[in-house]
């Protein structure tokens, strides 16, 4: 019955050996280990938080820039065409402006051609009229003289003044 | 979920008890053979090998720290007994003293590890024993170990733990989390803290030390686990709150005159736990010891070296199984204390449908 009878000096033994362990330890062993340790978990609990915290910003950032590129590429855009646009136009015009140009350069030319063809006509006519009173005056002197070679000459004559 | 635990608590004790029952017959009969033994151990080497008496004087505590005897010579380290007697004081002397001849010496005689003095008076004996100076190592060690890991957090601030503080640190967390948050609650918890982790790691260590040839069985001895078992039914007692007494005293939704026989069971029950805890406590580990003593004294009953072949083997499992239940035990007896203390500072609310 030895091993079930407790003795009386090894449970005061016992007793003042384990409180002071209890003491001991807990003094200065399980309040800084479990005060780091709650540190510890705190600060990686932070950690975890920061890097959510960031890894939202990050992604805030990323949608932010892709929205700024997407309205940079669509004004980019915006902006071609409208200067495609605008050249188009310009040059539109300028073909305008130089077609109504060269129109009204060639109606120019045109009506100092006729201007030039009435002058000359006219000049013709006159000279014509000049050349045939001429004649006239020259057949009617030959005729005067001979008939043959008057009648020769006209013909001379009007070979020679081919009207045009 | 509190009635189920005490069910599985209940159990426990039942099957530690059928254990020990069945432990015991040997040892009970081995008890007669002692004085007889003790007879012939003046004879020497001549005598038969007795395993009873050899496996309980190996679980005994004893008052000189005993290796082994080679031949005539012992192997033991001396250790100081301390003996009082109301009638002389206190005597301080060297065990060396009572192991040599009679066992007698200056008034006091030491027989089966029991003191009695000449005049008759009661000896209170409180010598350094082997249990004692083990235990005195087991608390430098406990010491020496949880400094190193206290300074390895102060050093290493912040830092991701190291050698020894990386091997403690899943054991504090475990306790702390799973044992004291889990049982006793958010609220109560860090109160309970140290007394938790000091006697898990406490009966951890012994149970381990225990395990050390020629060491000592602290905690395989009822002196040491009454102690445990006692502050457990303190600290919990104490911090007993309205619900944990009512439950007792006045169990709720349960008819007045049904109470006459509810209180006396509540009374026991209060008192079965810790004595559940003392008991599981020894009964386990001193069987553990009982067990691998018994299968080495087989070498020597059969006087056969070559069933050393089977046996060692077996032993070494053995062993394996015992450092297993070291630390099983003492997550038990952390986890039954860390859930007494729980259903003591319970608050009321969540105990209206019992």
């Amino acid at each position: 019955m030895d091993l079930i009878t407790p003795s009386l000096g090894l449970i005061v033994w016992q007793l003042v050996f384990f409180l002071l362990l209890v003491f001991v330890l807990g003094k200065f062993a399980w309040k800084p280990i479990l005060s780091s340790l709650s540190e510890r978990e705190k600060s990686i609990e932070d950690a975890i938080e920061l890097a959510k915290k960031t890894r939202n910003e990050m992604a805030q950032l990323k949608a932010d820039n892709d929205k700024a590129k997407a309205e940079a590429l669509f004004e980019r855009d915006a902006i071609l065409k409208q200067a495609r646009q605008t050249a188009e136009k310009m040059i539109a015009t300028a073909k305008n402006e130089a077609a109504q140009e060269a129109k009204a350069e060639i109606e120019k030319a045109r009506k100092a051609f006729r201007e030039e063809q009435a002058a000359a006509v006219a000049k013709l006519k006159g000279e014509t009229a000049k050349i045939a009173v001429e004649i006239a005056e020259k057949v009617l002197r030959r005729e005067l003289s001979d008939k043959n070679s008057q009648e020769a000459l006209v013909n001379d004559w009007l070979k020679d003044a081919k009207l045009n | 979920m509190n009635r189920n635990r005490s069910y599985k608590a209940l159990a426990i004790s039942i099957l530690t008890l059928v254990f020990s029952v069945l432990g015991s017959p040997a040892t009970f009969a081995q008890h007669e053979h002692e004085a007889h033994a003790e007879a012939t151990h003046a004879h020497g080497e001549a005598e038969e090998f007795n395993p009873g008496e050899t496996i309980l004087h190996h679980v005994s505590d004893e008052h000189q720290w005993h290796f082994a005897t080679v031949g005539e010579s012992h192997f033991a380290i001396p250790l100081p007994v301390i003996l009082y007697t109301p009638t002389r004081g206190l005597n301080v002397y060297s065990s060396t003293h009572f192991y040599h001849g009679s066992g007698e010496h200056d008034g006091f005689t030491l027989h089966h590890e029991h003191f009695t003095s000449e005049d008759g008076a009661t000896v209170y004996d409180f010598s350094i024993t082997k249990n004692v100076a083990s235990l005195m190592i087991s608390v430098v060690l406990l010491i020496a170990i949880f400094f190193t890991v206290r300074n390895a957090y102060a050093k290493r601030q912040g830092k991701a733990p190291k050698g020894i503080q990386s091997a403690m640190e899943p054991f504090v967390i475990f306790i702390r989390d799973e044992v004291a948050k889990n049982y006793i609650g958010e609220k109560h918890y860090r109160r309970f803290l140290p007394y938790l982790l000091t006697v898990f790691f406490f009966i951890w260590i012994n149970n381990m030390l225990g395990l050390l040839p020629g060491a000592a069985n602290v905690t395989g001895n009822i002196a040491v686990t009454l102690t445990l078992a006692v502050l457990t039914f303190i600290i919990v007692n104490f911090n007993g709150r309205k619900t944990y007494w009512t439950h007792i005293f006045a169990m709720p939704g349960v008819p007045k005159w049904m109470l006459i026989v509810m209180t006396p069971v509540e009374i026991v029950g209060m008192m079965m736990k810790p004595f559940s805890l003392m008991v599981r406590l020894f009964a386990n580990v001193t069987a553990g010891h009982i067990i691998l003593l018994s299968l080495l004294s087989l070498i020597f009953i059969f006087k056969s070296a070559a069933l050393s072949v089977i046996v060692g083997p077996f032993t070494v499992f053995m062993t394996m199984i015992e450092l297993l239940v070291a630390v099983l035990q003492a997550y038990i007896f952390t986890v039954l204390t860390a859930s007494y203390i729980g259903a003591a500072v319970e608050e009321h609310h969540h105990d209206d449908h019992h």
